[in-house]
């Protein structure tokens, strides 16, 4: 498979404190990658180095095979001003920023995308509400249809299941299954139980990263959580076992 | 009636209704930036700072104006530039410079010698005595920010809105909040001559903030913002002139009475609505 982003030994942190050491990761085209960890283990540092946001002090991040270096981004939806006078239509259209220059007009045909893409979602019936006036399942796929827009070889997704129902979350994961098949997908979550029971592969991220090719949480990854914790298996059907403390 | 034709056949009342109109125009536009950016005490700070310049340009004996935009757009750089690049707080930092344009002004106002300037002019504005070198650099602010707009509103937008995501995109974030708060300060020094220090942040948030009630539209809300400051403004212009009191009060007076009626507006249309 196709590599397409790698990050060579990267440590990164801001001003006089590391949060990030010695990190190695590769993702490759159609990877699902889940990435946990405990607050402040550097779960949104690492995502940050990842689409450029912060540099890392040292170390490196490359991009192989991708248009533009171009990421598609939902963000942790508290971080957005939902007061902003700006209309759900207007929120889509602005994934396909990177696609226009400073004075680029947006044309029939991006329009017409954008439509699509919020019909798909079901939520064309609210393209012209301010974003206010929606609900936190709502407000997901509206950033959701911002992300994938301008159709990204890699979808990053900061805790995308905080303020949803669970019937919203078994809906994303079914999007996100589909959306895999042409596009890499990194999800950064609390939720180990929904996170494992879809992504490909797991990384724990607490300063610095382990890295598993499979779904399978051990005993050895949920020690980065340095606590008692719920034990997550998958059998036939997924369940949970719960370890004696 | 017979007045109002009357009064509109002087120069001094026409060059003020111009005056009125630009300063709707531009403060329409950039306020609705303002507010939806959440800069109002940002603006606040840039206003008071440009007293100072106001002061230093009395002092050397040029025009008030031109002291006041250069302090002002310089205060308004540093401010981004402090915010973006140290970790001192921003609020402190708007806090200092506020005081220090002020205590400048005065200081510099002051010591010039001979007869000192009308202060309440600066403070309260003075519509009625705008010259025409006033009118022309409202022209001249009115066409940048419309060009500005009307080329770029969406960029604007979309990085007002969601700064890191438009990072993401690789737009050009630095640039745009540069030019937009060097925008903010041109417009707060040219008008501070219609409605005074004290009173131009009120023209750039109230007529924003009363359209706001009824669109969420980033467009619309400008459009609103300026039919509502001309409406506000040539109703304080006519009452400045028949209670022979300070323009800028009277044209903030009327926008709150404004506030007041949408306000009203509104509320019956929510209960109309259900």
């Amino acid at each position: 498979m196709t590599k397409l982003l790698e990050l060579k030994s990267v440590y990164a942190g801001y001003d006089n404190k590391l949060v990030l050491k010695d990190v190695n990761l590769t993702v490759k085209e159609n990877d699902f990658l889940g990435i946990i960890g405990p607050n402040g283990g550097g779960k949104t540092t690492l995502l940050k180095v990842i689409l450029g946001l912060i540099k890392p002090i040292e170390g490196q991040v490359n991009f192989d095979n991708i248009d533009d270096n171009l990421i598609g981004y939902l963000p942790q939806i508290n971080t957005i001003d939902k007061k902003f006078p700006i209309p759900v239509r207007e929120v889509v259209l602005s994934g396909l920023m990177s696609h226009k220059k400073l004075f680029g007009r947006y044309k029939s045909e991006d329009k017409e995308k954008a439509k699509v893409l919020m019909e798909q979602m079901g939520i064309l019936h609210l393209r012209n509400k301010n974003i206010g006036e929606l609900s936190g399942g709502q407000l997901q796929r509206v950033f959701l249809c911002r992300a994938i827009i301008s159709d990204p070889q890699i979808l990053i997704l900061d805790e995308p299941d905080t303020y949803v129902d669970s019937h919203f979350e078994t809906e994303l994961y079914g999007v996100l299954d589909q959306l895999n098949d042409h596009m890499a997908i990194i999800v950064v979550s609390h939720d180990i139980g929904t996170i494992s029971s879809h992504v490909k592969t797991i990384a724990c991220v607490n300063g610095s990263l382990c890295y598993h090719d499979s779904n399978v949480i051990n005993q050895e990854q949920l020690k980065t959580y340095n606590c008692p914790i719920d034990l997550i298996t998958h059998g036939e059907v997924p369940h949970r076992v719960l370890k004696k403390h | 009636m017979n007045e109002i034709i009357e009064l509109l056949s002087y120069s001094f009342f026409q060059n003020a209704i111009g005056a009125a109109i630009l300063a709707s125009i531009s403060c329409g536009i950039i306020g609705t930036y303002i507010v939806a950016r959440r800069i109002v005490f940002i603006s606040g700070g840039i206003t008071h700072a440009s007293f100072g310049g106001i002061g230093i340009a009395w002092f050397l004996g040029f025009n008030p104006v031109f002291g006041a935009a250069v302090f002002g757009v310089l205060s308004a750089l540093s401010i981004e530039w402090v915010s973006k690049k140290t970790d001192v707080r921003q609020d402190s930092v708007i806090g200092i410079l506020w005081a220090l344009g002020m205590a400048l002004g005065i200081i510099f106002i002051y010591m010039t010698p001979g007869y000192a300037p009308n202060l309440m002019s600066y403070l309260f504005g003075s519509i009625l005595t705008v010259s025409s070198l006033d009118l022309y650099l409202l022209v001249a602010l009115c066409l940048i920010t419309i060009l500005v707009f009307a080329f770029m509103m969406r960029p604007i937008v979309y990085v007002a809105f969601d700064e890191s995501y438009a990072q993401t995109h690789k737009a050009p974030v630095q640039f745009l909040n540069y030019l937009m708060i060097a925008l903010v300060a041109l417009a707060i020094v040219l008008n501070i001559r219609v409605v005074g220090i004290i009173l131009v942040i009120s023209f750039l948030t109230i007529p924003q903030t009363i359209a706001n009630m009824f669109t969420q539209d980033f467009g619309k809300m400008i459009l609103g913002a300026i039919g509502f400051g001309i409406l506000g403004s040539l109703l304080g212009l006519f009452m400045a002139y028949k209670l022979n009191v300070p323009s800028g009060a009277t044209i903030i007076f009327s926008f709150v009475i404004l506030f007041i009626i949408a306000k009203l507006v509104q509320l019956s249309l929510l209960k109309f609505k259900r």
